[in-house]
């Protein structure tokens, strides 16, 4: 038994270690992990089980991940493995690590504010260009190229640019 | 040859769910229409990403109600092989776009009631139904605000821009009331909490809509009238030409996949 558990553990861990680096086809810098989009991954029964979390309902980027996933366990050895979504508790933004933050930043997105929420939404939101830095920033769109983005302007430098919205 | 209708077994959580799914991919459906037809590029990718948020609530009410009615039915099964008459949304939602004004008030007058509606569901005491409303409230809180801004920037906008939206707003009003609809099958939900009863938002719609209104200079009509039947599958001539387009390639090609 002892044997068996740690097996499984180690299974385990290279299949968390090959899930991590999935990256988001819509903001290829971040991962999965670093999106907090990985919930879990279990072993059951000698199977792989990846449990991902959706970051909007609509989100048409899930069914690439979970295909994604499963060809990065494949290019480990792992063959026998089964994505599963879970819906509970809801995605939200502050799940997304500090690391995630920084890369999406030098990516030249805004990051999402953290612990935002229902009252970032409604009220007085500042926003840093990601360019400059400057908080002079006025919203363009609520809605921008992908669910999870908005589209602003800096009204320093003058560059438009994606913010990672709250959720 | 083309695809049979479906049957399905409608007790009471499956029903429940197919009603709220169908409002949502029929509404998603209606802001999909104007893709690449919106009258600027920003509103073109809003009315598309607000609509993506519908499907995707839509399809997980689909599988949720797939799941407990048990058959052998799927999430594309009821989207594509249900008739007119086996469609349960509100009328409102399947109101033809028309101009851009309508377009805003219907998803204004739908939102308002759908962002108090799911954050009320996240209490549901069904596991599923908490986490899909959980998701959801974020997104109608997206859909509310945005409405709201366009309702009050055509309202007090020119004279044409309020014009058109005071014509929606009077001739959607009459579809208002079907969103506080209840009957003996959510009865059972409704007492064991399962679901919110729509009755105890009313009061907090209504402040929010005619609200919105005020500011926006625009009318809050008076009359009291109201159409019903799209939760039973009584619908406007409207659903049937919007159900032949998303239903054609399933109709003519079943089970086609690309
Ligand atoms: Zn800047």
């Amino acid at each position: 038994m002892v044997a068996a558990d740690t097996s499984d553990s180690a299974l385990r861990a290279r299949a968390w270690a090959a899930a991590a680096e999935v990256v988001d086809p819509e903001i290829p810098v971040l991962t999965i992990a670093d999106l907090g989009v990985l919930r879990d991954v279990s072993i059951v029964d000698g199977q792989v089980e990846v449990a991902i979390t959706p970051t909007y309902s609509g989100c048409p980027a899930m069914n690439m991940i979970a295909l994604e996933i499963e060809l990065a366990l494949a290019r480990e050895g792992i063959c026998n493995s089964k994505i599963r979504t879970v819906l509970s508790p809801a995605w939200t933004t502050d799940w997304m690590s500090d690391d995630g933050r920084r890369k999406l930043k030098d990516y030249g997105v805004a990051p999402p504010q953290s612990g935002g929420g229902r009252r970032a939404l409604f009220g007085e939101q500042q926003v840093a260009c990601p360019q400059c830095g400057s908080l002079a920033t006025e919203v363009l769109s609520e809605f921008g190229s992908t669910s999870c983005k908005a589209l602003w302007r800096c009204t320093t430098c003058r560059e438009p640019f994606d913010y990672f919205k709250c959720h | 040859m083309a695809a049979a209708s479906i049957s399905v077994t409608e007790s009471p959580p499956v029903l429940y769910a197919l009603r709220r799914a169908d409002d949502a991919l029929i509404l998603g459906h209606r802001l999909s229409e104007w893709c690449g037809h919106a009258p600027m590029m920003e509103e073109d990718m809003a009315l598309a990403n607000m609509g993506l948020d519908l499907i995707g609530q839509a399809r997980e009410l689909y599988s949720y109600a797939a799941k407990v009615e048990d058959t052998g039915n799927d999430e594309d099964s009821y989207a594509y092989l249900r008739d007119v008459r086996q469609y349960r949304n509100l009328l409102l939602v399947e109101q033809p776009n028309g101009d851009f004004a309508r377009t805003i008030v219907r998803q204004f007058l739908y939102s308002v009631f759908a962002d108090a509606y799911w954050r009320a569901m996240t209490n549901s005491r069904d596991a599923t139904l908490a986490a899909i409303a959980a998701k959801s409230e974020k997104e109608s809180a997206y859909h509310v605000r945005h409405s709201s801004e366009w309702v009050i920037r055509l309202g007090d906008g020119t004279a044409e821009s309020r014009k058109r939206a005071q014509a929606a707003i009077d001739d959607l009003w009459s579809f208002t009331g079907e969103l506080f609809h209840t009957d003996d099958s959510d009865a059972g939900l409704i007492a064991d909490r399962f679901v919110v009863d729509p009755e105890s938002l009313r009061a907090g719609w209504t402040d929010a809509v005619t609200g919105v209104l005020q500011t926006a200079t625009l009318a809050c009509p008076s009359k009291s009238w109201m159409q019903k039947g799209g939760r039973s599958g009584s619908h406007s001539e409207h659903l049937g030409h919007l159900l032949s387009e998303l239903q054609s390639l399933q109709r003519s090609f079943p089970d086609a996949t690309w």
